[in-house]
């Protein structure tokens, strides 16, 4: 990419070419909204300059952590990205790595979702960074996300500390005008130094790493270049507002439009953690109120030791839960600066609820599912699948590979009793290998009578069809064979069948129930690719034209149980949307009164 | 200094992401600062899809209630929903297919987004059919013109000769909308 003028990027863009940008030669991730594009980007400028270097998306988030991290103990410089819930699974590498530091820079990018907008929980990543005691960065636009990475590899490598950068939606989906800057050649070369008491450290040595990470930490918090910056360095007033990441952003605009820029001293913190202490004592002693606003947790808030003058999160003045969207920064700042604030009315119109894609397979494949065993109890997990709520043939969603563990808690626990429900998990083929793999061992020891359908359609769909290990990196089937894998984990039956062919599908559901109940676990692969991956767009089947016949008494059967976009209510029959629909033709096997029919 | 702040919304599918795009970048072009906040993620299986456009010298990629000068909605009934974004001024374009049953105010322009798209033989295209009916109607009050999103177009898809021509046409063909 040649240094054009300003260029439109989104913020994980921005965060991709702040690492090409400072050097950053190792990368890996597990894709997860919203820091998916962050990998995908840096992948695709970097082929585009032949940049050279190593860039994956590993198995997990644990993995892809202890890959960049080996890198950085080379020299090189590394980073590994993902979001939130991402973090809690690579945490085990996180909080041993802060003992053992760094040799090259090591940037941790987590990516937070107040919302939630695609997201189980609103955890707070600087939490997690305040637990392994590392600092973190928290940009408030795409420009900054990216000037932060230059800071934190500056930081990692002055301190021999892994540093996380905590961008949040707003900042990693938003888009801006950055003007890039030049990508420098490569002169490091990986240079391995062997020291066991630091890299394989043992209780002793660790207690005295321990020591050096707090000495550190100490450093940290006097560090200039990190330190919070005064917006507004004419404003004077009794009252100071501190924020952080994009209430930032937001804050700024509401000081000017309010006509608070000259009365409300502005503060904005670079480092939520560690704070500095110098700032924590000036603040204390100069304002009379001190508003702190910030996402999601009260990191910056609780810093401040003395708090009979903060308000904040801890106070209640800040909500504790969702986004602080810039109309609730608002009306807290007009309330702490005496002003009216007057709310706009928000219509209570429900949104359009998400739902598989027309023509998804995982919609056949639910609706066989529930035609097999209908009462069963349905374990799922995290994914487009997730979506099979629509279709009632999801129970349960708790984390990454869940589905399995949660199967085999539900087996154990109704296993004395005289009638037991069957039980039908359902995992993607990414999922299935970031986490339930050894869910899936532990259910073959200990002989839980469940179904697991692995909804393998080729791809990371959710999150922007990224590869998975079984996909290796192009269409040919390069990697490792999913049927192969579950086989070698002992389970007895393991079938693979194409959803489309839907009675075959409901035959096959039907066999594995009946074996589970018996022997314990069974296996059915539901193969068929992503319609939506550009990937596999010559492999799909032709399409089927399909209409609704007279015959159409207006059950909603359809509707209600297959939940297809394309099939909708039209007065008294059902109606077929040509804009919408793929042509997969399975809902030719859904309607009990064969009223759809071929064209 | 030019300000506007924009919402564009729809359902995931529909291409909300991608006209978001061409004004950001034909912002750009004309020497504006732009920010933009998106929806991704699992919203965009068929779930209400929102851009927040915002051009000039802001801080905030967000757009508060009461605060936009336009919304363009790609759908007639995410105007119930996102209508709050709008200044009293605020203007409207909405995709008013004939089935849409919403009641939308005077000052909206409607314009049959889907059926132009239909008849173009191009279904997908919905959306640069409406942001050509929204340069159309609102040449006076928006900050670009067909002209810079025409360039925007080409710049994108200057080696992929059909896809230029058609999205050319679909931007034209809702630009004349607005004539008849």
């Amino acid at each position: 990419m040649e240094l054009t003028g300003k260029i439109l990027m989104l913020g994980n863009e921005a965060i991709a070419r702040g690492l090409l940008e400072s050097g950053c030669e190792i990368t890996t991730s597990y894709p997860g909204t919203p820091s998916s594009e962050i990998l995908s980007s840096f992948i695709d400028q970097k082929r585009r300059l032949s940049y050279p270097g190593h860039s994956q998306w590993a198995i997990n988030e644990k993995v892809a952590f202890e890959i960049a991290y080996a890198g950085a103990m080379t020299g090189l410089r590394a980073a590994v990205s993902m979001k939130q819930v991402g973090l809690n699974v690579a945490s085990d590498p996180l909080m041993s790595a802060a003992y053992m530091g760094t040799k090259g820079g090591f940037v941790i990018i987590s990516a937070d979702d107040p919302g939630p907008h695609s997201s189980q929980t609103e955890q707070d990543s600087r939490l997690m960074a305040m637990a392994a005691k590392i600092p973190v960065l928290d940009p408030e636009s795409p420009r900054q996300a990216k000037e932060m990475i230059a800071t934190a590899y500056a930081i990692s490598e002055k301190f021999k500390i892994p540093v996380m950068l905590r961008p949040t939606t707003r900042v990693c989906h938003a888009r801006q005008d950055i003007q890039p800057e030049t990508i420098p050649a490569s002169e490091r070369v990986a240079d391995f130094e062997k020291n066991p008491a630091r890299w394989a450290a043992t209780p002793k040595f660790r207690f005295q790493l321990h020591q050096e990470l707090e000495d550190k930490l100490t450093a940290l918090a006097g560090y200039a270049d990190t330190a919070p910056v005064r917006v507004n360095e004419a404003a004077s007033g009794p009252k100071a507002l501190v924020v952080s990441g994009v209430a930032a952003g937001h804050a700024k605009e509401i000081l000017r439009a309010r006509g608070l820029w000259e009365t409300v001293p502005l503060y904005q913190v670079l480092q939520p953690f560690p704070l500095h202490q110098e700032f924590i004592a000036r603040l204390i002693g100069k304002y009379e109120e001190i508003l702190i606003i910030e996402e999601t947790a009260p990191v910056i808030e609780m810093q401040f030791a003395d708090r009979h003058r903060t308000r904040g999160k801890l106070t209640g003045r800040v909500p504790r839960v969702g986004e602080l969207l810039p109309e609730k920064i608002e009306e807290i700042v007009c309330e702490t600066a005496g002003l009216t604030y007057d709310k706009t009315e928000t219509p209570s119109v429900p949104g359009r609820r998400p739902t598989l894609c027309a023509g998804c397979p995982h919609r056949a494949s639910f609706f066989a599912i529930r035609k097999a065993a209908p009462k069963a109890i349905y374990t799922s997990d995290i994914g487009c699948y997730t979506l099979g709520l629509n279709l009632g043939a999801v129970d349960t969603v708790l984390c990454m590979g869940a589905a399995i563990g949660q199967a085999a808690g539900f087996y154990h626990s109704y296993k004395h009793r005289e009638k037991r429900p069957d039980i039908i998990a359902t995992i993607g083929d990414s999922t299935f290998f970031h986490a339930g793999i050894p869910a899936l061992v532990d259910a073959v020891a200990q002989k839980v009578r469940f179904v697991l359908v692995i909804l393998d359609n080729r791809t990371t769909a959710m999150t922007g069809n990224q590869p998975t290990p079984a996909t290796g990196d192009g269409i040919e089937d390069t990697g490792v064979d999913i049927a192969t894998l579950v086989n070698g984990c002992g389970v007895k039956f393991c079938r693979e069948q194409d959803p489309y062919q839907m009675d075959a599908f409901i035959e096959l559901v039907g066999e594995a129930v009946a074996f589970s109940r018996e022997n314990g676990p069974a296996v059915v692969i539901s193969k068929h690719p992503c319609i939506i991956d550009p990937r596999y767009k010559d492999t799909h089947p032709p399409r089927v034209a399909v209409e609704v016949a007279d015959t159409c008494d207006g059950c909603m059967y359809c509707i209600q149980r297959f939940e297809c976009p394309a099939l909708s209510m039209e007065g008294d029959k059902v109606r077929i949307d040509k804009m919408l629909c793929n042509g997969c033709g399975i809902c030719l096997s859904v309607c009990p009164k064969e009223s759809i029919r071929k064209r | 200094m030019l300000e506007q702040q924009i919402i564009i919304s729809g359902v995931g599918g529909q291409g909300v992401l991608f006209i978001t795009r061409l004004l950001a970048e034909a912002a750009i072009q004309k020497g504006h600062s732009v920010l933009t906040a998106e929806t991704h993620g699992m919203a965009q299986r068929g779930g209400t899809v929102i851009s927040h456009l915002k051009v000039g010298p802001f801080t905030s990629p967000m757009i508060r209630p009461a605060q936009a000068d336009g919304l363009l909605a790609l759908k007639a009934d995410n105007f119930l929903q996102h209508g709050m974004y709008l200044k009293n001024s605020g203007w409207t374009v909405v995709n008013g297919s004939a089935n849409a049953v919403i009641e939308i105010p005077g000052t909206a322009y409607r314009a049959d987004a889907d059926a132009v798209a239909c008849k173009l033989g191009a279904p997908r295209s919905v959306n640069l059919v409406l942001l050509g009916a929204a340069l159309g109607m609102k040449a006076d009050s928006l900050f670009c013109s067909i002209e810079d999103i025409r360039t925007v177009l080409t710049g994108r898809f200057g080696n992929k000769k059909d896809l230029l021509k058609a999205s050319h046409q679909a931007l034209e063909k809702g630009f004349e909308t607005q004539r008849h």
